[in-house]
This record gives C-alpha cells, structure tokens and sequence, in this order.
C-alpha cells in the first residue's frame, strides 16, 4: 500500500496537513470536555504501540488517544520484549504483523528506525521519537500549544535553547515552527549544535544566552545526559547551568517559556520558571491527548462517500 | 445544472409548512431542541427556529451536530493524507434530558447519517424523544429509520445527485437532480 499516510518525519507534511490535523485536535478536546470522552471513530482498528526506549507521557497518551478512538490497542514496552533476547526490529514487526494491525507507533533507540519497520508492514508508521532523529507529534503539539495559548506562528520568534545536537524534539520543532511562518533560532554552546545546522534548516545560531532577548517563545532543550555517553559536551551541568540555564534573571516579562519534559529542574531551566504559571510547559502536557487523537484520525480514516445526504451518497454509489 | 426541483419560494414555503408540523406537534415549543447536522442542516434548523419563534412565540433550543466521529463508512485500510473528513464542530449546550430533540438535514437518503447523529446526541445525554425534519426525502433507505416531518418526497435513482442549495452556503436556495439516466 503505497498511498498510506504514516508520519515519519516533520517533512512528510505540508502546511495544510498540520492545520487539517490541529483543527481536528480542537474538535476532541470539546470532546474531552463532556461526559462520555470517547468515540466509535476507529471502531475495530487495531494500534500497536511499541516502545523500546523509557517514556512516559508519549506512550501514555497514545494509549489513551486510541482507546478514546475505540480503537484496540496493544502497548509493548522495551522490558520484557523478545527484542532484549536478541531479536531485531524486523523480525518484531514481521511477528506483530500477525494481529493484522492498521498502525504501528514505535519508539526506538536508533535514528531511522521506522522508516525501516515501514518496509516491513502494510500499516501506518507513527513516529513517537527515534533516537537523536524525530518526534513528529511532540512538534505538532508543540505548534498547537502556540496557537492556542499565544497565537499563529507566523511572525514570532522562537529561540531554542540548549543541547539541540541529540534532540530529536528540536530537529522536528525547528521544522514545524518555520513551516508555520515562525523565525527559530538556536542558542547553544557550539559542542552542542550539530555541523550544519544553519544551512540545513535555515536557523541563525549563537552562543550567547543574551540573545533569547528578542523572543517570543523560547522552548528550552532537556539536556540529554543518557545520551552524551562519556562526556566532553560540556564541562560540567553547574557550568552548562551558569552558561545557558533559563531563569527569570534571563527573561522578560511576556515571553512565554516551552519544554518537551521531563525538566532536570535547576540544570537547563530554573524551578521557579517550570512552575510559573505564564510558562506553557503544563499546557504542552495536556495537548498531548488530542493532538495524538488527531493525528491517528489522520492517519487512519479516510473519505469514503458522505453517509446520506443527496450528494454525497450519490458519490459513494458511483464508487 | 440539473434539473430545478425546488425553487426558493416553494423552498421558503416549504419550511414555513414544517416550522408549523413541529409547533403543532409541540405546544410547548420550549421543550423542543432543534438539532441542524453538519453543513446544510444548521442553516435549515436555524431557519425553523426563527419561524417557530414567530409562529409559537417561544423559541426552540438550538444546536449542532457533525457525525464525522460517528460515520460506518471511514479508514478502510489507512487514509491518504489530505482527503480525510474533516471533523465539524458539535453544540449540544441545552438540557438534552428536558428538550425533544428534532434532527435538521437537508437530504434523506440511506439514514446512516441520521444513525450516526442518533450515537452522537446519546453520547451527550437522553433526550426524551428524539424526531426527524428533513427538506427533501430521496428514498433507499438502508436502516430503519423515517422522517417525522418532510419538506418533499422526490422518488430518484440511485445513480442521480439530489443537490440541495440554500442561500447561507451557496448564495440561494434550489433543489436540483442531477446526473442519472
């Protein structure tokens, strides 16, 4: 099936697609607001989720994503999986395969994964998070969280602060936002921006901490310490602390602070910002829900003909 | 351009003969809840709502509903980005327990959409009664379903379109068979 509508990459969306998809997140969250917060939508489709790298909020709210969709879901978590006795992405997929599932949403260690598990599955692919590559949805809900609470893109500045070398949630975000019409430039010490950043995705990059001054957002960066392996990024995280930490010191009033999480509190952001009740942090953690719903929306239902107005089930007979 | 069914007077008359079946079926008009779905039907219910205010001087509760959530008939085998449904917005913020709610379409056709407006308007809450106004009944029913108050029967083919235009959305009001043999 060549015509199935995974979401790998920030790239295999237009514009379009990204407001089609958080138009769609709107409509459920006036669903979450009612009493019965599900519904029949997927109705028989069957979502695997498989994560084989720690998560908490991503894999839960997929989980419930689907099921709010009536969807059936089977959650694998990287412990316990016949993956840990040896056997590879390929041959896990190939064994899921059986229950006949229409998504897969995996979460791998290594960049490129699920463009691999895409050639072995007829189902769509979602992407929540591979290695140092991209995590499509946290950047669509990323974009959702500013227009709802801020407003449209187009025309702000958004400084990304911190380790962007292994963040797959910048290499998304900084596509995203620019893709909405936003400015994004990067603040980071040089050992951690990756070569080529500046031309590749079109972003101005300093080193200065001085320079989140002319921000509207400033999203700042988790630093990754599982994955800076034996070290040499930075000095120290008191010194990373001193150089780069986002605190209030460094802010003006009305800039409103963003962070994927999970927060390593007094490292790359301050307490007292994470629970500022102007930052958008909290906010990000609750879009997580619909915009996760929308996106399996998206990806799994398509047009047939209108059920039964005049027209429409005219077109659904000449099919 | 098809073939003119229903032109904008009759259409105006035609509403104005169903905004006064509701009143008669409901003295009490307050207790009513129209409910217009996604697109043409809230137009249609809008308009009811003005005529029975005027007719009964109590206006009805008004509302919306879009079944996009609730169809049978989407993600057969994973969608091609860009041409899902796109999911219209859904008002239900009366008292649904207190208010017999009567479902707007502008077309009857095989009765799944109106299936589907049932499950959505269920999953807010039970309304003591639940009826169905529609401008135009084209027949083939596929679901047991039949319309309380209908504008005009229009026997059709199956392989004809019954277009229905109403000035809010296309700029007048007409209805028009198209297409078939």
């Amino acid at each position: 099936m060549t015509d199935r509508a995974s979401l790998i990459r920030i790239a295999d969306l237009t514009a379009d697609d990204v407001q089609r998809i958080l138009a769609t997140a709107d409509r459920f969250a006036s669903v979450m607001d009612r009493d019965i917060k599900k519904v029949p939508t997927l109705r028989g489709r069957t979502v695997v989720n498989l994560f084989l790298e720690p998560s908490t909020r991503t894999s839960t709210s997929f989980e419930l994503a689907a099921k709010r969709l009536s969807a059936d879901v089977v959650s694998i978590k990287g412990q316990g999986t016949s993956m840990e006795k040896g056997e590879t992405l390929k041959d896990t997929i190939l064994t899921l395969e059986a229950y006949e599932p229409d998504v897969f949403v995996i979460r791998h260690p290594q960049v490129g994964a699920c463009a691999v598990a895409e050639r072995y599955t007829d189902a769509a692919v979602v992407n929540a998070g591979d290695g140092t590559g991209e995590h499509p949805t946290q950047a669509l809900l990323d974009v959702f969280t500013v227009q709802q609470e801020v407003g449209p893109l187009d025309g702000m500045h958004v400084a990304i602060v911190g380790d962007v070398l292994h963040s797959r949630v910048a290499r998304s975000g900084i596509q995203a936002f620019r893709m909405m019409g936003a400015r994004v430039s990067v603040v980071s010490p040089p050992t951690l921006v990756p070569r080529h950043l500046a031309d590749a995705l079109g972003v101005e990059v300093t080193a200065d901490i001085r320079d989140i001054a002319d921000a509207d957002i400033v999203y700042v960066l988790r630093m990754q310490l599982e994955r800076m392996g034996a070290g040499g990024f930075v000095p120290s995280l008191e010194e990373y602390a001193r150089m780069y930490q986002v605190n209030h010191a460094r802010l003006r009033p009305g800039q409103r602070v963003m962070h994927a999480g999970p927060v390593n509190r007094g490292v790359e952001i301050s307490g007292g910002v994470v629970d500022d009740p102007d930052s958008l942090i909290e906010a990000q953690a609750a879009n997580g829900l619909v915009v996760r719903m929308a996106v399996l929306y998206d990806v799994l239902t398509e047009a047939a003909g209108d059920t039964g107005t005049g027209a429409g089930g005219a077109v659904l007979e000449a099919a | 351009m098809g073939k003119v069914l229903i032109d904008s007077d009759q259409c105006r008359r035609t509403v104005a003969r169903i905004a006064h079946e509701i009143v008669e079926h409901h003295p009490d008009t307050s207790a009513v809840a129209l409910v217009g779905l996604h697109t043409r039907g809230v137009p249609l219910a809008e308009r009811l709502r003005a005529l029975i205010e005027e007719f009964s001087g109590e206006p009805p509760a008004i509302g919306s509903v879009d079944i996009a959530l609730y169809r049978d008939d989407v993600g057969v085998g994973g969608g091609r980005r860009g041409v899902v449904p796109v999911v219209g917005e859904t008002i239900l913020d009366f008292d649904i327990a207190s208010h017999a709610v009567v479902l707007v379409d502008d077309v009857l056709y095989t009765g799944r959409t109106i299936r589907a407006a049932i499950d959505a308007v269920f999953d807010y809450g039970r309304p003591p009664k639940v009826e169905l106004a529609v401008l135009v009944d084209r027949g083939h029913r596929e679901l047991p379903i039949r319309p309380d108050y209908v504008g005009r029967n229009l026997p059709t083919n199956r392989g004809e379109r019954v277009a229905v235009h109403l000035a809010e959305i296309d700029g007048r009001d007409e209805v028009l068979l198209e297409g078939g043999s």
